[in-house]
């Protein structure tokens, strides 16, 4: 006698859609978009700083003067005067292309998902930063790759530690496909490679022939001097370099693209074509109207302002109120600030605690692929206002000492792991 | 008639509770078309919703904290609103997993040793020797969790002492108080009660079998990972005791309208109380529709006549 399972698709599923569960952490999280919890777990871009009546204006002008082509399917490769504008925007940081190198996407999400599409088997290594941003690992893992962390410290991938990857991977007898990177203002990490750093671990991934994917969303959203050079900009050929103006315009539009050697991009269209047969028309040309007719530049350096005013506030709360113990990075651009947790403690078993104290964060162990991270936190500062901010930051440090008070209590014995499950929270939240 | 589903709110069953009230809201949308069934958030606005439209009824199906516990239901009592459920007081005494255990312990009901404590006795008394005088006398394993609240948030299995102070963290994460029970092997069931036309009907026993040793949160919210068996695979005479532990519990506690009453099924065909909820899941996967479909009632009828008996009253 068989019973009801509820789903009489359960005996049809891929095995790969086994991890997709509910979770704990996605019900803690449906909790943080109430207006009462300060949430500092979402990574949506402000654009409340972006000015509305002009982008309206843009769409506007857009579909009464190109309706019919907005409204329309397009090239699969992408529209080709929003790829020559691109180039305008990758010039800032440093890199030369051609419009033939550009494929623009569906958000550099779908970038992601088209480059490991063409290049990984199930198997394959992909090497990531320690931590790594939770869609890319979402990506990696929905087809089958074996994910490596690798250590990073202040300034991003550590060389040292990527030449043993390699080495010990090999001699594994796995193929390594690509090593992925965020240089610039990490995301969850919040560090930024300095150049030389750059050099070296594409030098490293030169010589040992493997491609680079490197994933630029925050270069252009630096609050100190020039944007970093991308590594992409010291070479066209083993350097795939992803782009998006979810962060630079907005994110609702879900344009990205990639730039690629010629033969990894003839895939990349093929591939896009067959994912979303085009990107959307109406939103590439409402970039790129946007981008002929408004002051674009202008407008990252208003974005730029807004977040480093938040920057601020969550350092100089964190520095006031965190307990000893407590350790933070210092981020010169992007949104977030990696937070390690004084010894015993574990951001994951602390959730609950923190929710029911109006205050939400990304645990640590979403970043990485094999349980670290326990003592960590993405605290994310793109979106609250600098007051409710700092009232987040409040809250959560009277949550760290309750926990630090639990701990003492029973030991550095962290959570018993009942919050497994997908800990990555959905791209609305707040 | 004017009904109002409330759902939401700030516990960590929130999304189950929006997902809940919706599904009970289109349910009875289908039953009633001529009735006016409105969905809102228990928030800031709720107050002045309620005095500019004022519903002839209220459906509270929050789950958890200031759902369960009888805040809101003490609320809607002040302000005169006939509501589904059992009262603010009565539901205070429901959603503590202790005292409902105490007060069933003493009628005569089987329910699992155990022992509840809040964290500040551990830290006073030193959590070692409280836990090592708990281990001695329920013995292992010992199913750790928070006195209140639900969809086992916070709830584990303990096999080995060494495995107590993390499941206690896990548990304390949730509340102040968590209680320890004694581990009883059997068939995990769940019984559903309803009154309809004055009467107290227990619906057949639902039995779960998840894929793991916890029916936890993955397992009751992701359709697939767990079995369900309704009626359950039990004895005529277990199933009937089973019904009977659930009318008890409704009766003993002064609970009204409906519940939800959780259960282990021993060998010897013994029903072990674990608790008892007032405002049990109506999503896909829940318990509560699953027992009226194997018993061929409808969410909307059986929900459309709890709200006309809670404005008759």
């Amino acid at each position: 006698m068989s019973g009801s399972r509820l789903d009489p698709w359960v005996d049809s599923y891929a095995s790969r859609a086994n991890a997709m569960r509910a979770s704990e952490i996605r019900a803690l999280f449906a909790v943080a978009a109430r207006p009462e919890v300060v949430s500092l777990a979402g990574g949506m871009p402000y654009v409340q700083a972006l000015p509305l009546e002009m982008m309206a204006e843009t769409a506007q002008r857009l579909l009464f003067e190109r309706g019919s082509v907005a409204l329309q399917y397009g090239s699969g490769q992408g529209d080709v005067t929003l790829r020559e504008q691109i180039l305008q925007v990758m010039a800032e940081v440093g890199i030369s292309a051609h419009p033939d190198d550009i494929v623009v996407t569906t958000g550099s999400q779908m970038a992601l998902d088209l480059v490991t599409r063409v290049f990984c088997d199930p198997g394959d290594v992909v090497l990531v930063e320690a931590p790594s941003y939770v869609g890319a690992l979402g990506v990696f893992r929905a087809y089958e790759c074996d994910v490596i962390h690798v250590a990073m410290d202040d300034e991003g991938l550590v060389p040292s530690a990527l030449r043993e990857a390699i080495a010990s991977t090999r001699a594994a007898g796995k193929r390594i496909k690509l090593i992925y990177t965020i240089p610039s203002f990490h995301n969850p990490a919040g560090v930024c490679q300095g150049q030389a750093r750059r050099t070296e671990l594409l030098e490293i991934a030169q010589r040992e022939g493997i491609a680079v994917l490197e994933d630029d969303p925050y270069g252009l959203l630096g609050f100190e001097g020039e944007p970093p050079r991308a590594i992409r900009a010291q070479d066209s050929d083993g350097v795939i370099y992803l782009g998006s103006f979810s962060k630079t315009i907005a994110s609702g539009l879900r344009v990205g693209w990639a730039v690629a050697p010629h033969g990894v991009r003839e895939k990349l269209v093929l591939a896009n074509e067959s994912a979303v047969l085009c990107p959307s028309n109406y939103t590439q040309l409402t970039v790129s109207e946007y981008l002929a007719t408004q002051p674009w530049r202008e407008q990252i350096k208003t974005f730029r302002e807004v977040y480093r005013e938040r920057r601020d506030a969550l350092l100089e709360s964190l520095q006031a109120l965190m307990p000893e113990g407590t350790r933070w990075t210092i981020p010169a651009g992007g949104f977030y600030s990696w937070l390690t947790l004084p010894h015993g403690l574990d951001a994951t078993a602390m959730l609950p605690r923190a929710v029911a104290n109006l205050v939400a964060y990304v645990p640590g162990t979403g970043f990485y692929v094999d349980g670290q991270g326990r003592q960590n936190m993405r605290l994310s500062y793109c979106y609250p206002e600098p007051d409710r901010i700092r009232e987040g930051v409040r809250r959560l440090a009277a949550v760290i000492e309750e926990e630090l008070d639990l701990a003492a209590t029973f030991g550095s014995h962290g959570s018993s792991g009942q919050l497994a499950g997908s800990s990555v929270p959905a791209p609305n939240l707040q | 008639m004017h009904v109002l589903v409330l759902s939401g709110g700030l516990s960590a069953e929130r999304d189950v509770s929006i997902r809940s009230g919706r599904r009970v809201a289109e349910a009875l949308r289908i039953e009633r078309p001529d009735w006016e069934v409105a969905e809102h958030d228990v928030d800031a606005s709720l107050m002045t919703s309620l005095s500019l439209h004022r519903p002839d009824c209220i459906i509270p199906l929050l789950h958890g904290a200031a759902g369960e516990d009888g805040a809101l239901r003490n609320v809607l009592e002040s302000l005169g609103i006939p509501f589904v459920g059992s009262t603010a007081a009565t539901s205070r005494l429901a959603f503590d997993k202790a005292i409902t255990k105490q007060l069933a312990a003493d009628a005569g009901v089987a329910t699992p040793d155990g022992v509840a404590l809040p964290q500040s006795i551990f830290r006073e008394l030193g959590a070692a020797a409280v836990m090592d005088a708990v281990v001695a006398r329920i013995g292992l394993p010992i199913v750790v969790k928070p006195t209140k609240g639900g969809s086992a948030l916070g709830t584990s299995i303990v096999h080995s002492a060494a495995d107590l102070p993390a499941a206690m963290v896990g548990a304390f994460a949730y509340g102040d108080v968590v209680l320890m029970e004694a581990y009883v092997t059997g068939t995990e069931v769940s019984v559903s009660v309803f009154e309809r036309d004055g009467d107290l009907l227990a619906l057949s026993a639902v039995e779960i079998v998840p894929d793991g040793e916890l029916y936890d949160y993955a397992s009751r919210y992701t359709a697939g990972t767990t079995e369900f068996f309704c009626p359950a695979r039990l004895s005529e005479d277990a199933a009937l005791a089973a019904q009977a532990l659930a009318l008890n519990v409704h009766v003993l506690l002064g609970l009204r309208d409906l519940s939800r009453t959780d259960m282990i099924i021993d060998a010897a065909g013994t029903a072990w109380f674990l608790e008892v909820n007032v405002a049990p899941g109506m999503t896909e996967t829940s318990l509560f529709p699953q027992a009226l479909q194997a018993a061929e009632l409808g969410l909307g009828e059986v929900t459309a006549a709890l709200v006309e008996g809670a404005v008759a009253r």
